[in-house]
C-alpha cells in the first residue's frame, strides 16, 4: 500500500451530502476484474453528458460543464471537500479505487459511511472527518479563493490552511501507524498466526458444529 | 456478570486478539463470495502467492451479472461473462465451493447463504456486499466488507475491526393490514435517517419482530445497512431453530442438539445496555413508499410529496429539491396518483418464498394494468424459484401478466440487462433508489412485495389494504 504522511493539495468542493457509492462509480464499471483504471469513470453519470460503458475513450465524452469537478479551477485537486454520509449505500472498493485513481487522497466530511470509511484506509487514502461548522467555512474559503490549497499532515494530525491556522483531527492510532508506513494488513495480521491458530483451538471445541 | 447485549456475545466470542486503541482482530467463520468484489481478492492471493487459510469456510455464487431471462444463451455482455468466469476460474483453482450457474441453488449470495444453513446463529459472517447484514436475522454478526478485507479474509481468516457502539430498534404490537417487515425497515429509516446507524450495531427486537419469520426478519436486517448500521441481528428463538433444522449446511445429527443449545443463549441479557435505543409501535407504520432518492426519503401510501419548503435545514431542502427534479414529481403530490411504468419483484431484500406468496396473493386473479410495460419476479434463488413453482405461485403471475424470471440481483442494480430507460418510473421490491441505481436515469420507488404488485395492477401506487 502506498504511505500517507504530509500532502500540500488543491481542494475541490462537491457541495451534497449523501453521495453514495453508486454516484461514486455507477454499477457498469464494477464488470472489470482489475484494481485499476476506474478514475476515469469516477462520478460518471454526473460527469458527462452521455451514458457511459466500460471500454469507452472518455477522452472524447461530452463533459458536463455543470458538474463542479470539471471546473478548470478544480483540475488536479488531490483534497475532495464534502458533506454528510460520504460513501453511503453499496460496500464496493471500487469507489475509492476510483476516487484514488481520479487523484484524490484526502477526503473532508462531516461525516462518513462505515464500510466507505474503512475501505480508503486500505487504500493509501485518509478520509477526515471535521464538525460540520468547520466544514462549512471551509466551503466558503474554496469557493472564494481559487486555487485555494490545504496541507494535510498525518504525522501531527492537523489541516494546515492557506493563513496557518490548523485544523486537528482524529484518527484510529493503528490506522495511522498503517498509513505513516505503508503497511499491508495481511502482511501485520500474518504476524499473529500463532494466536490465529490458538483461537481456532478454542473455538472449534466450543462450537464444534462451525467445523463439521 | 454483567449484562451482555447480543452484539456483545457475538463480538466477544470472535475476538483473536485486540490492540491498545481497540482495533481487534476477529475470527470469522463464514465468508460468501460473488463474482464482482472477488477477482481483485483473488489476484491479491496470487500474487503474494498466499493460499486460503479455510477454504470450507467459503461459498461462492455468481449472482449480480446473471441473466434472468433466456439463461441457456449464456451471458450476452463479454465482460459480465469474463467476470463470471473468472469467479467459476477462481474457485476451482482454490478448490471453493460455487453453486454455478446452471445449479438450482444458484441465486443471490443472501438468499443463498440461510436457505442452505450456510449461515448459522452465532456466527460471523462476512461477504463483499453491504447486504450481508441479511444475515445478522440468524444472530450472526454479519456485515459487508469491502474487496481488501474480502482478500484479508480469504488469507487470515480474520477481521481487522473496531466494536460498533449498540442500538436497540424494539417494535412493539401488531402491524396492521398490508403492513411487512419492508414497511417497518423503512419507518426505521424515514424515522433516523440513512446515518442514523453510522458506528452501529442494531439489534432489532420486541414482540412484532418476534412475531415475523425468517424471511420478515431478513428483510429487516437486510435494510439495517440502508440506516448506516454495518450490522443488524435478532435474537435467536424457535422460529430460528425451526427454520435451519434440516438445511444441508447445518449441524447434522449429534451435533445438533449442542448447537440448539448454544445458539438458544443468543440473546441480549435482562438489563444490557445499548446505547440507543429507538421505540416503535407498529400499529402506527402504514405502507412505506419512497419518493426520493435516498431511502430516508420515505413517506406512507396515505401521505403526499413533501415540499421543500418545509425541509428542516438548508442541506436538506437542497437534497429534497435535487431530488424531486431527478425523480420528476411536484411537491404535494398525493402519492397515490404518481403513475409507475415498471415493476420489480425480486432482490436480497424481497426475492424468498414468502415474498412471492405475497405478491401472488395480491395479483391472483387481477391483471398488470395497461400502462405498465414490464412487471418482473425475480425469484431469488433457484430453490425459491422451484419452491412458487411447486406451488404455483408462477401462474398465478404469468396470468396476470407479470413476467417470471431466473434468480439473480437483476434490477436491483442493474448490472445485466435489466434495467429502467431514462425517465422510466418503478416500484421496486429492492433496497435502494440511489440516482441511475436501475439504470441512468430511472426513477426508483421502494415498497414491499404486496404493495409493488398492487401497483402493477393500478398502474400507481395504492394501498394494498384497500385492495
Amino acid at each position: 500500500m502506498q504511505k500517507f504522511t504530509l500532502l500540500n493539495g488543491l481542494v475541490a468542493p462537491l457541495d451534497r451530502a449523501n453521495v453514495d457509492t453508486d454516484a461514486i462509480i455507477p454499477k457498469q464499471f464494477l464488470k472489470s476484474i482489475q484494481r485499476a483504471g476506474f478514475g476515469p469513470n469516477a462520478f460518471d453519470e454526473w460527469r458527462y453528458l452521455d451514458h457511459g460503458e466500460p471500454g469507452m475513450d472518455n477522452s472524447k465524452r461530452p463533459l458536463n460543464p455543470d458538474f463542479v469537478l470539471n471546473q478548470l479551477r478544480y483540475q488536479g485537486a488531490q483534497i475532495l471537500l464534502t458533506r454528510e454520509n460520504f460513501g453511503c449505500g453499496s460496500s464496493r472498493e471500487h469507489a475509492p479505487w476510483a476516487l484514488e485513481d481520479y487523484g484524490f487522497r484526502v477526503i473532508i466530511a462531516p461525516s462518513f459511511a462505515d464500510i466507505f470509511f474503512n475501505n480508503c484506509f486500505k487504500n493509501g487514502m485518509l478520509p477526515i472527518r471535521l464538525d460540520s461548522a468547520i466544514v462549512d467555512e471551509l466551503f466558503k474559503a474554496v469557493e472564494a479563493n481559487e486555487g485555494y490549497k490545504l496541507t494535510v499532515d498525518l504525522e501531527r494530525q492537523v489541516i494546515a490552511m492557506p493563513d496557518g491556522r490548523e485544523i486537528a483531527f482524529e484518527v484510529d492510532a493503528f490506522r495511522k501507524h498503517c498509513l505513516l508506513n505503508g503497511f499491508d494488513d495481511i502482511g501485520l495480521t500474518l504476524q499473529h498466526v500463532d494466536d490465529i491458530k490458538s483461537f481456532e483451538e478454542k473455538h472449534r471445541a466450543a462450537q464444534p458444529w462451525l467445523y463439521a | 456478570m454483567s449484562a451482555k447485549t447480543l452484539y456483545d456475545k457475538l463480538w466477544d466470542s470472535h475476538v483473536v486478539r485486540q490492540e491498545a486503541d481497540g482495533t481487534a482482530l476477529i475470527y470469522i467463520d463464514r465468508q460468501l463470495v460473488h463474482e464482482v468484489t472477488s477477482p481483485q481478492a483473488f489476484e491479491g492471493l496470487k500474487l503474494a502467492r498466499r493460499q486460503p487459510w479455510r477454504t470450507v469456510s467459503m461459498l461462492a455464487v455468481p449472482d449480480h451479472n446473471v441473466p434472468t431471462a433466456n439463461r441457456a444463451a449464456g451471458i450476452a455482455d463479454p465482460i459480465s461473462r469474463l467476470q463470471v468466469e473468472t469467479l467459476d476460474a477462481n474457485c476451482a483453482e482454490f478448490g471453493i465451493t460455487e453453486f454455478k450457474m446452471g445449479d438450482i441453488r444458484q441465486g443471490v449470495v443472501h438468499v443463498m447463504g440461510p436457505e442452505q444453513g450456510a449461515t448459522l446463529p452465532g456466527m460471523t459472517v462476512v461477504c463483499g456486499d453491504s447486504h450481508t447484514s441479511t444475515h445478522g436475522a440468524f444472530a450472526a454478526l454479519a456485515h459487508g466488507i469491502g474487496t481488501s478485507e474480502v482478500e484479508h479474509v480469504m488469507a487470515t481468516q480474520c477481521l481487522v475491526a473496531k466494536k460498533s457502539k449498540a442500538m436497540l430498534v424494539r417494535v412493539e404490537g401488531a402491524l396492521g393490514k398490508g403492513v411487512t417487515a419492508k414497511d417497518m425497515a423503512l419507518a426505521v429509516i424515514g424515522r433516523i435517517g440513512t446515518a442514523g446507524g453510522t458506528g452501529y450495531a442494531m439489534e432489532f427486537a420486541g414482540s412484532t419482530v418476534r412475531g415475523l419469520s425468517m424471511e420478515g426478519r431478513m428483510t429487516l436486517c437486510n435494510m439495517a445497512i440502508e440506516a448506516g448500521a454495518r450490522a443488524g441481528m435478532v435474537a435467536v428463538d424457535d422460529i430460528t431453530i425451526e427454520y435451519l433444522k434440516g438445511r444441508p449446511y447445518a449441524p447434522q445429527a449429534n451435533l445438533w442438539e449442542a448447537a440448539v443449545t448454544y445458539w438458544r443463549t443468543l440473546r441480549s441479557d435482562e438489563g444490557a445496555q445499548f446505547d440507543t435505543v429507538l421505540e416503535l409501535d407498529a400499529g402506527a407504520i402504514r405502507p412505506q413508499v419512497t419518493w426520493g432518492t435516498s431511502p430516508e426519503m420515505v413517506v406512507s401510501i396515505d401521505g403526499r410529496v413533501p415540499d421543500p419548503v418545509n425541509a428542516p435545514d438548508a442541506v436538506k431542502r437542497g437534497d429534497w429539491e435535487r431530488a424531486l427534479q431527478y425523480m420528476g414529481l411536484q411537491a404535494n403530490t398525493p402519492i397515490n396518483q404518481i403513475n409507475i411504468d415498471k415493476v420489480f419483484i425480486g432482490s436480497c431484500t424481497n426475492g424468498r418464498i414468502e415474498d412471492m406468496r405475497a405478491a401472488a396473493a395480491v395479483a391472483k386473479g387481477r391483471k398488470v394494468a395497461a400502462s405498465v410495460k414490464l412487471a418482473m419476479v425475480v425469484p431469488g434463488s433457484g430453490l425459491v424459484k422451484a419452491q412458487a413453482e411447486r406451488e404455483g405461485l408462477d401462474r398465478i403471475f404469468i396470468e396476470a401478466g407479470f413476467e417470471w424470471r431466473d434468480p439473480g440481483c437483476s434490477m436491483c442494480l442493474a448490472m445485466n440487462d435489466d434495467r429502467l430507460a431514462p425517465g422510466e418510473r418503478c416500484a421496486s421490491t429492492s433496497n435502494r433508489n440511489f440516482e441511475g441505481r436501475q439504470g441512468q436515469g430511472g426513477r426508483t420507488h421502494l415498497v414491499s412485495p404486496e404493495m409493488a404488485a398492487a401497483a402493477a395492477i393500478a398502474g400507481h401506487f395504492v394501498d394494498v389494504g384497500t385492495l
